[in-house]
């Protein structure tokens, strides 16, 4: 089961967020193209180690927080700590 | 079911050469009797240093796609290459439901055909793949499932697919044990009943392929990672990427020189396009399974229910095979969770209360290529010589032979099959997505 460190809420259960998904770069409105839009839509890196991704806390302080996370061994580098409202919340995340 | 013979038909090679030989019950019992005298059932042989082809992953759809190369088009200069051991991944992983009630009209054309071969497996492979064609049945517990699932079945008939809704008396009458009354949070309010619907021995269907693969000349390669592939004149500084053409493999056995590489590795397959420049829509899961200890068969059909993220079927040994859905976070870390156990029983047990004191005997997860319509991706990437047939999230093996039949034909003739066609790549940049999301096993 896995621990997702809320900057907020401190570690919280899986079942009591939301995964938003693999943080990508959002183009600039005024003057992406379409196949830039698509890109920025459905391709992923999708790498086997570190990840950066977006959590919302669904059942606790409702926020969009990015976290770094290594997709093999499912450990959180460097989790933020409760409070630290610094750290994630609504960092280049699909908000 | 119609029985269609296959249309690149295979009797232009000599008879003999086509089928790897027959598995005759005399022999059997009389090497079993003696326990000696059993033959490889494929070559291992050393890494040659060009091929063809060379086919990455050694599953049901890449070893499908190296014996259609052979079989169907003569291109027996094939690699498959495997880092593990043929069938390690997800064919050796997953719940080995066949089914072809999908939800769009390309959906359903291309896992027909699937079936149809499947039909037809063990008389082209001389190898028994235990397919039990026993009806797979697909409850609804709302209004609005059962509203998806009369699309469904008239999208199926339409198709000439074998497919209709029933309702709990029906549903009794085929699967006893299943709970319709009231009762539960759940009730069972009907089922899209699919009698074409079955289970095949999974492990069976990669070792026939394997087998006449071998048969037929194709090497199989196993413990042979692939490090890197090699791409000249691509966009990319190192001449990977769009415009690029595929040179060669560079493996942990050494290197090998192909103008053709197939990438048939599902969850790692973003990193082995990455190898060649290619960026997939592709993010990997794993899913969990469980199998219950043996009892005396009592569960005739398959049951799936979208709702409530199960499906259950008993094995010829009498083993109950439960899957779920997709782990909810990208993951290549195989491990197994408490939490999927307790859902998964908690579940099972809304639909079959009577079995509430059968244990579990093991647990365990493959990962899965999830894409954002819940179609594959297959064909021709933008780097000349890098096909793909990847994306098959929870649904691959039910396609393995369909795929592995259309990629030959695609590396064989340069030209991308209509079957597989609203499967390409460049679906996602032109928004011309197949969404089979409502036809998933279970709802993700």
């Amino acid at each position: 089961m896995l621990l997702v460190p809320c900057p907020n809420c401190g570690p919280r259960n899986t079942s009591d967020m939301h995964y938003v998904g693999e943080v990508t770069p959002r183009p600039n409105s005024a003057t992406a193209t379409p196949e830039q839009w698509r890109t920025y839509l459905y391709t992923r890196a999708n790498p086997a180690g570190a990840l950066r991704e977006t959590w919302y806390c669904r059942s606790g302080c409702r926020r969009y927080f990015v976290l770094e996370r290594d997709t093999t061994t499912n450990v959180f580098a460097d989790p933020p700590l409760p409070g630290n409202k610094t750290a994630g919340n609504n960092t280049g995340g699909v908000g | 079911m119609k029985l269609n013979p296959r249309k690149v038909n295979l009797n232009k090679m000599p008879k003999a050469k086509r089928r790897p030989p027959r598995y005759g019950a005399w022999t059997l019992i009389g090497r079993g009797a003696a326990n000696r005298g059993w033959p490889r059932v494929w070559r291992t042989v050393e890494l040659g240093a060009a091929y063809d082809a060379v086919v990455i992953g050694g599953g049901v759809h890449g070893l499908a796609t190296a014996y259609y190369l052979a079989a169907d088009h003569g291109i027996t200069n094939v690699a498959v290459l495997d880092k593990a051991y043929l069938g390690s991944g997800g064919s050796g992983r997953n719940t080995a439901i066949i089914r072809s009630n999908y939800l769009t009209p390309e959906g359903v054309a291309f896992y027909d055909r699937s079936l149809e071969l499947y039909n037809r497996m063990a008389l082209d492979l001389n190898m028994n793949v235990m397919f039990s064609r026993r009806g797979h049945l697909t409850l609804a517990h709302t209004d609005s499932a059962v509203r998806t699932m009369r699309w469904r079945s008239e999208v199926n008939k339409l198709c000439g697919v074998d497919s209709a809704v029933i309702g709990p008396e029906e549903i009794t009458k085929l699967a006893p044990s299943l709970d319709t009354s009231d009762q539960p949070r759940f009730p069972i309010l009907g089922a899209l009943y699919h009698p074409p619907g079955g289970i095949v021995r999974h492990d069976a269907v990669v070792w026939g392929y394997a087998r006449a693969a071998d048969h037929l000349g194709v090497e199989m390669h196993q413990r042979t990672e692939v490090l890197d592939i090699e791409v000249t004149g691509g966009e990319q500084p190192d001449g990977k990427g769009a415009g690029g053409r595929v040179a060669g493999v560079r493996t942990n056995r050494g290197y090998i020189s192909t103008p053709i590489v197939i990438n048939c590795t599902a969850g790692w397959a973003s990193l082995i396009a990455d190898m060649a420049g290619v960026r997939l829509p592709i993010s990997t899961r794993p899913l969990q399974a469980a199998v219950t200890e043996p009892v005396k068969t009592f569960l005739p059909t398959v049951v799936v229910s979208g709702s409530l993220h199960v499906y259950v079927s008993q094995t010829d040994r009498g083993e109950l095979v439960f899957g779920a859905s997709v782990d909810p976070y990208n993951n290549y870390n195989l491990g197994g969770s408490l939490e999927f156990t307790e859902e998964l029983a908690g579940h099972v047990l809304e639909l079959m209360p009577g079995i509430s004191r059968m244990r579990l005997l093991r647990q365990w997860s493959g990962l899965c290529d999830m894409t954002p319509d819940y179609s594959p991706v297959m064909g021709f990437t933008d780097v000349d010589g890098f096909l793909c047939d990847v994306g098959w999230g929870t649904y691959g093996f039910k396609a393995g032979p369909v795929s592995g039949e259309q990629m030959a034909q695609a590396v064989a003739t340069g030209k991308t099959p209509d079957l597989i066609a609203p499967f390409c790549l460049s679906r996602f940049a032109d928004g011309a997505l197949v969404g089979e999301k409502g036809a998933a096993a279970v709802g993700h």
